[in-house]
C-alpha cells in the first residue's frame, strides 16, 4: 500500500496553505492507486488543533518529530527530522513546498537519503502505478516530465497555488505519531527576519500584479503603476530592463532571472515583451497589454491591451477601476 | 582564502526553446556562463579584492563547450579554471551533477564554495545545497548579501524569502548560493581577455576525481525526463485604440463585468 506523505509548513505551529494544496493533491494520488495512504510531517512544535485539522484536509497519519532543534527553522536539523519520519513512514513519496523553505530543504534530504528530487512540480500523474511529475523548465518556456529511479521515496517540491486544498470533513481522524530527535547541531542558523516595504503580498503570492519596464523611464514614474496597486491590492512587478536600469528593487523582478509568476491578472506596463520576461509571466490568466508601440511582443500574448501613453493611460485606469471597485 | 566557484554553461535567456523529435533542439543555442552563477564569480572576486590575498577557482562540468564559461569567469579576474569532463555522466541529474562536484571540491581544496542559487536551464535550484549536504558542509541559499570574518570563520548572510530576507549566522567553511541582488558584476577587461590566452584549463575525468562512473551513469540517474512539450499559444487577444480615456474606461468594464477578474 503506497504511502505519499506531505512535510507541513509550519507558521508558529500552524501548517501554510501550501500543506493544504499538497495534501489534496496527495490524497488524490493515494486514492487512486487504490486504497493508499496519506502522511503529514511535522517538525517542531504543533499546535493543538492542528492534527484535526490536517486530518479534516485528507491526512490519515500524522509523524509529529519534536526535539529542540526543530524550534526554528535550520537546514540541517530539518534534513534529520525528515529522514527520522522517513525511516518511520517508509513512505513512496514525500512533498515539500516549493517555497524559500521547502526549497532550500529538500536538496539536503535527497542527498541525506540519495534518492531523487523534482522540484518546483506542476502536476502528477500515475502510469501503470508509477508517478510521473510535470514542471516547467528554462522558466516555462517549456514543460518536463519527470519520472524518478526505483530509490524510494520520490521526493517533489509542489509550486504554491497549484492545487486546491480539499473542503475540510470533521468526520476525518489520523492517527498522531511521534518521534523524538536527538539534538542536531545546525552550522547555519536563522537569527532574524527583515520585512520587505509594504503591504503588499509577494510577488509568488499575488493574485494580481502591476508591472512596469523600460517606459517608466526611471524611478520616480513607478510612483504612477504604485497608485494602480493600492487600488487594486495589486502587487509592484518590473521587467529586467526597469531593475537593471537601477530604478526598482531585483525583488520586484518578473521573468527568467527574477520571478516566475502565475497571478489571475498580469498587467504589463511599457514592458515590450522580451523572451525572458514572456517566460516568467506566459502562465498568467489574464495578460493586460499597455504600450505605445502597437508591434511590441507583448501584444502577442496579451488578452487585452491598450495601444496608448501609459502617462495617460495608468492614471486614467486607476481611477476608472477606483469608480467601478466602490460601487 | 580559496574560494571555489561552481560555474554552468546554459542556454541564454533570449533562446528561443524548441524541441526536435520530441527532445530538446540546443543546435541554435547560444551558450553563456549561468546569469546567477556570474554573482557568484563576483561575490568572489570581491571577497578576494578586500582581503587582499586569496584564489578564486572556477570549475564547470560538460563537455568541451563549457570551457568558454571557464574562460569567461577567467576573463573577469578568476585565477584559475578547471574543466570536469561529463562523458557518460547523467548531466541532467543534480544529485549525479553534485556527486561529481563534491569530488572535484575536495581535490581543489577550498574554504568558501559559491554558486549561482539555479541553473536556468531545467531550473532544479539543488546544485549547491546538495554539494554542502555531500560535503557535509552548512550552507545558505538564495543569498543577497554576505559578510566573512576569515579569522574567526563565522559568516553572516542575507536570504530572500517571500515577503522579506532572513538573516543567517554560520560558519566556514561553507556554500553560498547567489540571488540577483548580491552585486553587480562587472565586465571584462581588455587586460583580463588578454590574460586569459596565457592559462591552462586543466581537464579531470571521473577516473581522476575517484568517482565510479556507473554510480552517476546516465541509467542510473535519480530522476530522468520522460517527456518534454511547449507551452500552448495564446490566444489573440483584444487591443484597443483610439482616445485614452475611452479606451481605459473600456478595458475597465471588460475586466470588472465582462471578465469579472477584478
Amino acid at each position: 500500500m503506497a504511502t505519499f506523505a506531505v512535510l507541513a509548513e509550519l507558521k508558529d505551529g500552524v501548517a501554510r496553505k501550501t500543506t493544504l494544496e499538497m495534501l489534496a493533491e496527495a490524497r488524490r494520488l493515494a486514492d487512486a492507486s487504490g486504497s493508499g495512504t496519506v502522511a503529514i510531517v511535522a517538525l517542531g512544535p504543533l499546535g493543538s488543533d492542528e492534527a484535526a485539522r490536517l486530518a479534516s484536509h485528507g491526512a490519515d497519519r500524522i509523524v509529529h518529530v519534536e526535539g529542540e532543534s526543530l524550534a526554528v527553522y535550520a537546514s540541517e536539523a530539518y534534513a534529520a527530522g525528515v529522514k527520522a519520519a522517513v525511516e518511520r513512514l517508509s513512505p513512496d513519496t514525500l512533498f515539500l513546498g516549493a517555497t524559500s523553505q521547502g526549497k532550500d530543504l529538500a536538496p539536503r534530504v535527497s542527498g541525506r537519503l540519495r534518492v531523487g528530487l523534482a522540484s518546483d512540480c506542476t502536476g502528477f500523474e500515475l502510469k501503470d502505478g508509477d508517478l510521473v511529475a510535470r514542471r516547467p523548465i528554462f522558466a516555462g518556456k517549456a514543460f518536463g516530465k519527470v519520472a524518478w529511479s526505483a530509490a524510494r521515496p520520490r521526493l517533489a517540491t509542489i509550486r504554491p497555488n497549484t492545487f486546491t486544498p480539499l473542503e475540510p470533513d470533521a468526520s476525518r481522524k489520523a492517527s498522531v505519531e511521534k518521534v523524538a530527535l536527538p539534538e542536531v547541531n545546525a552550522r547555519a542558523r536563522v537569527v532574524g527576519f527583515e520585512k520587505s516595504e509594504g503591504e503588499m503580498l509577494d510577488l509568488t503570492e499575488a493574485n494580481i500584479i502591476v508591472s512596469g519596464g523600460r517606459a517608466m523611464q526611471g524611478p520616480e514614474n513607478f510612483e504612477i503603476l504604485r497608485k494602480l496597486c493600492k487600488v487594486l491590492g495589486a502587487t509592484l512587478g518590473a521587467s529586467r530592463a526597469a531593475v537593471d536600469a537601477g530604478w526598482i528593487d531585483h525583488s520586484h523582478q518578473v521573468g527568467q532571472t527574477g520571478k516566475v509568476v502565475n497571478p489571475t491578472v498580469y498587467f504589463a506596463v511599457g514592458i515590450s515583451g522580451a523572451i525572458q520576461h514572456l517566460a516568467g509571466m506566459s502562465s498568467s490568466r489574464t495578460i493586460v497589454a499597455i504600450n505605445k508601440d502597437k508591434d511590441a511582443p507583448i501584444f502577442k500574448v496579451a488578452s487585452y491591451g491598450i495601444v496608448g501613453d501609459l502617462y495617460q493611460v495608468v492614471p486614467l485606469l486607476t481611477e476608472e477601476f477606483r469608480k467601478a471597485l466602490k460601487e | 582564502m580559496n574560494i571555489l566557484v561552481f560555474v554552468k554553461q546554459v542556454p541564454d535567456t533570449e533562446t528561443r526553446i524548441q524541441l526536435k523529435d520530441g527532445v530538446l533542439d540546443t543546435s541554435a543555442v547560444k551558450w553563456v556562463a549561468n546569469p546567477y552563477d556570474e554573482f557568484a564569480i563576483e561575490e568572489a572576486l570581491r571577497i578576494k579584492e578586500r582581503l587582499g590575498q586569496g584564489k578564486v577557482t572556477v570549475v564547470s562540468l560538460g563537455p568541451d563547450r563549457v570551457k568558454e564559461a571557464i574562460k569567461y569567469a577567467l576573463s573577469l579576474g578568476a585565477d584559475e579554471g578547471i574543466h570536469v569532463k561529463g562523458e557518460g555522466l547523467a548531466l541532467w541529474d543534480p544529485l549525479a551533477v553534485a556527486t561529481v562536484l563534491a569530488a572535484a571540491a575536495k581535490k581543489a581544496g577550498f574554504d568558501l564554495i559559491l554558486t549561482g542559487k539555479q541553473g536556468v536551464d531545467y531550473d532544479w535550484s539543488q546544485a549547491g545545497i546538495l554539494l554542502a549536504e555531500l560535503l557535509d558542509l552548512p550552507h545558505v541559499s538564495v543569498v543577497v548579501h554576505l559578510e566573512l570574518d576569515p579569522a574567526s570563520k563565522l559568516a553572516k548572510a542575507k536570504r530572500e524569502v517571500e515577503g522579506g530576507a532572513e538573516l543567517v549566522e554560520f560558519s566556514l567553511p561553507a556554500v553560498i548560493t547567489a540571488q540577483k541582488g548580491l552585486n553587480e558584476p562587472r565586465y571584462a577587461s581588455l587586460k583580463g581577455i588578454m590574460a586569459v590566452k596565457k592559462k591552462v584549463i586543466p581537464e579531470w575525468t571521473l577516473a581522476e576525481l575517484g568517482v565510479d562512473p556507473g554510480s552517476v551513469s546516465e541509467s542510473a540517474a535519480s530522476v530522468r525526463f520522460v517527456e518534454f512539450s511547449l507551452p500552448p499559444p495564446r490566444q489573440a487577444g483584444r487591443i484597443l485604440e483610439g482616445d485614452p480615456k475611452d479606451t481605459a474606461r473600456e478595458l475597465v468594464r471588460i475586466l470588472h463585468e465582462e471578465a469579472k477578474v477584478i
